[in-house]
This record gives structure tokens, sequence and C-alpha cells, in this order.
């Protein structure tokens, strides 16, 4: 018994990481530190990350969920790329949610091909805390 | 193989084949303690003991998982496949953890012979968490070559790594301390191979001679004194194959003197007392809590009649005439 209750208090496990080229990484790490206090285990795959790179991390890591920062505009290409490399892999994907500079049509667009949660600036941290534990334990 | 290959069960055939994803949740399961890891590791315990198990530890910010990104380069050209687990401190606050020591990781996404895992010490003191040396087993049992060990950023006393190792490098920079430093209990006995990081940066020299004259100090009485030696990972690096040459010869002492054997007999010794403390602790418990004549025991020491020492030979003696 005491065994089923530690096994349903395990702590998410989370990679932060950020495709492609630009090097601003403090939203990155401001999300990553805001995950580590709600408990979460923080996986943080650091700067310019491939998608392959960033797939791999995921799948060695054994993740919950994955965010990606994105700061340069390539989302459109990167975040499509990243979402098959992980259909690719099988089973049920890994959710994804993903925070930067991501104009609005451009979201939409990404939500239908399946990032879970897209958050702009001036998200509250709350507010992502909530949704990451809510993509992995909807019922929670 | 002998017969005992095909009764491998489906998640432990699996791990042996290479599916690097059933693995990555085989190690999950033995961090989480579910059900389903008890199997895979009984099963796979007989494939294991075939990889070097090398410890990386030192205190914060030496450059330990640069160093590791090092060797996994030097390793990989080698023609070595290299399981890494990389542990870094759980809050003890809130149970999260940021574990960072992926970002110096540099390979090809596509290469197989490299698997990097993240851990965190989930409450665990000594530098590692409790599963670690599990887990470094199913890297083992998985096939890879070399299975290297990075500590959490180690305190003094931090020398859990040696109970998994059968090399540990102790890595430290420049103006650590003086040589009173390197005398001190703990961290610097476990050393098999003391390594000067940052070896660019002003005091290498010194730091290299305070750990010298540590080491003419005499050592465990194994007769291995631990080899000394300068790193820096900036373009271009410096020491890493010395580095690795000075852990091949340590395993090659080993296996010469017999040292190998005793340490794993002491390792394995202490592995299967702690297993079967925790049992026989979780047991005695549940029988304070449960049997009635030993609950009025609890009462007896809660109203000071019956000391907790006296009180615990009871519970023991009760334990082996119980029904």
């Amino acid at each position: 018994m005491a065994k089923a209750r530690a096994a349903r208090k395990r702590p998410i496990r989370v990679l932060i990481a950020k495709p492609g080229l630009d090097g601003h990484d403090r939203g990155a790490k401001v999300v990553a530190r805001a995950l580590r206090d709600a408990g979460m285990e923080v996986i943080y795959a650091g700067l310019r990350q491939t998608p392959e790179e960033i797939v791999r991390a995921a799948l060695e890591e054994d993740v919950d969920l994955i965010g990606l920062s994105i700061l340069s505009g390539a989302h459109m290409a990167l975040f499509p790329r990243i979402l098959a490399l992980l259909k690719g892999e099988g089973g049920h994907p890994i959710p994804v949610f993903a925070g930067g500079i991501i104009p609005d049509e451009d979201a939409r667009r990404l939500k239908k091909a399946g990032i879970r949660a897209i958050f702009g600036p001036g998200t509250s941290l709350d507010e992502i805390v909530t949704t990451a534990q809510s993509l992995v334990r909807p019922s929670a | 193989m002998t017969g005992g290959a095909t009764r491998l069960p489906a998640v432990a055939r699996a791990i042996v084949d290479g599916d690097r994803r059933a693995l990555a949740r085989a190690i999950t399961a033995v961090e989480n303690g579910d059900d389903s890891a008890d199997t895979v590791l009984r099963s796979l315990y007989p494939r294991s003991g075939h990889a070097v198990v090398v410890g990386i530890t030192g205190p914060l910010g030496v450059g330990k998982s640069s160093l590791v990104n090092a060797l996994v380069g030097r390793l990989r050209s080698l023609g070595q496949t290299v399981g890494v687990i990389g542990v870094d401190p759980s809050s003890p606050f809130t149970g999260g953890s940021v574990l960072g020591d992926r970002i110096r990781l540099e390979r090809r996404a596509d290469d197989n012979g490299v698997f990097f895992r993240s851990m965190a010490s989930r409450g665990a003191a000594g530098g590692v968490a409790a599963a670690t040396r599990e887990v470094a087993r199913l890297l083992d049992a998985a096939g890879f070559d070399i299975v290297l060990v990075e500590t959490v950023g180690s305190g003094q006393v931090d020398v859990a790594i040696k109970d998994i190792a059968s090399t540990s490098i102790v890595v430290v920079v420049p103006h650590l301390g003086d040589e009173v430093q390197t005398l001190k209990a703990g961290l610097f006995e476990i050393a098999d191979i003391f390594c000067v990081n940052k070896v660019d940066l002003p005091g290498a020299e010194l730091a290299k001679k305070d750990l010298a004259e540590l080491v003419t100090l005499g050592g465990r009485g194994s007769g291995w004194a631990p080899a000394i030696v300068g790193t820096s990972t900036v373009e271009p690096p410096v020491g890493i194959e010395e580095l690795w040459s000075d852990v091949l010869a340590h395993e090659k002492f080993l296996d010469a003197t017999g040292e190998r054997a005793q340490g794993e007999r002491r390792r394995l010794s202490a592995e299967i007392v702690g297993f079967a403390r925790d049992r026989v602790g979780r047991e005695l418990m549940s029988r304070l809590e449960r049997d009635p004549a030993l609950r009025r025991l609890l009462d007896d020491v809660v109203a000071r009649r019956i000391d907790p020492r006296t009180a615990a030979d009871r519970l023991v003696r009760g334990g082996r005439r119980s029904r």
C-alpha cells in the first residue's frame, strides 16, 4: 500500500530545451526553476539543440513532458520536426509545450500540429506549472 | 549463451538486445522502486559485471560534467561504448531538482554508443542516489563497455561513489585550499586518481604538488599510490588521454593484486546486508504497529516504564518466537 502511494507520488520528469540557434535562455531557466520549485525533476538540456538531440535526450531521460523555448523565429521549421521525430518513436508520444516569441497565427497552427500548450511573454509561472502538471496527469 | 538466456523476461530481453527505450523505462522503474524493476534487476544481474564503472566526484563547479564529456569523446574514439549517469541534488524542500549535467554533452545525435541519464539524488546522502548502483548495473547489463558515474557536487564526506565504482576520480581545481585540506578525512581518502582540472589556471602546479605530497604520506595499504593528472577541457583539451590511461592502470592494478575480487565482495556484502536490513526493518515496523502485545511494549516505552534499547531486544526476540 505504501508502495502504491510512493509510486503515485513520483516526481514528474520534464525536459527543458532550446532548439535552434538563439542564445537567450533566461526564459527557459526561469521556467526550469519554477518547475523545480513545483517538485519536478527538470532536465535542462541547454542551448542550440537540434530536434534529433532533443528527442534523443527525451527518450534516454524517459521524461513525461518536453518544454521548448524559442526566440529565433524558427519555430515553424523546428517544432513540427520534433513532433514528427517523437511520433516516429512509436507508442504514446510525449506531450510537448512551448514558450517564447510565437505569433498567434503560428501558435494556432502549431497547436493543430500537436504542441499541447504555447505560452507567450507575460504568462504567469503558476499557469505554466499548472498546465505542465495537467498535461502529465490530466486527472490530478 | 546457456539456457538462462531464453528465460529472460521480455523487458530484460529488450534491454540486452539494445532497445534504448526499454532501458530508459527500466531505469525510471528502478528509480521509483516500482515492482516491475524487481524482475528486471533480478534477471539481468547475471549479465552484469563486465563494464568498467568509473566514478567522477569532487566539489561543485570543478568541471566534472565537462570532464565526463571529454572522457566520452576519448572513449568513443577508442571504439568503446559508454553509459553515463549524471547525479544532481534534489531539493530538500520541494523534492524538485534541475538536472544540468547533460548540457556539456557533445555527441552525434545518432550515436548509439552513448547513453546518458540524469538522476536526482532524491534525498540520499553521500553524493549519489539510492538507485544509482542499480542503474549502473542496468547499463552494464545492457552491454555498455564503460559506465561513468558523475556524482552530485560533493562535500568532504560524500564518498558513496566508492561503493559503486571500481575506480574513483576525485576532481579538484587550483586554489581549493592549502595542503592541510588534503589531509582531511573523507573525499580525499577515496581517490584512486586525483584530477587537477582547469590546469591552465594559475596555482595548478601548487595544487598538484600538494596532492603529490599527500600521496607520499602513504595510502590505504592497498599498495596503489593515487595518480595525479592535470586536465583542461577548454580548447585544446589537456590530459584527457592521460586521465583515461590512469584509469586503465588502476583497473589493471585491481586485477593483478586481487583487489578487485576483494572490493567486489566488500561492496556486495554491504549491498546484501543493506537490502536485508531494509526488509527486516519494514517487517519489524509493521509488527510493532499490528501485534497487540508489541503495541503494549510501545506503550511501556512511551510511559517511561521500559527504555527503547530493552524494547528493541524484546521486539527482535519476540519476532523470532512469533507464530
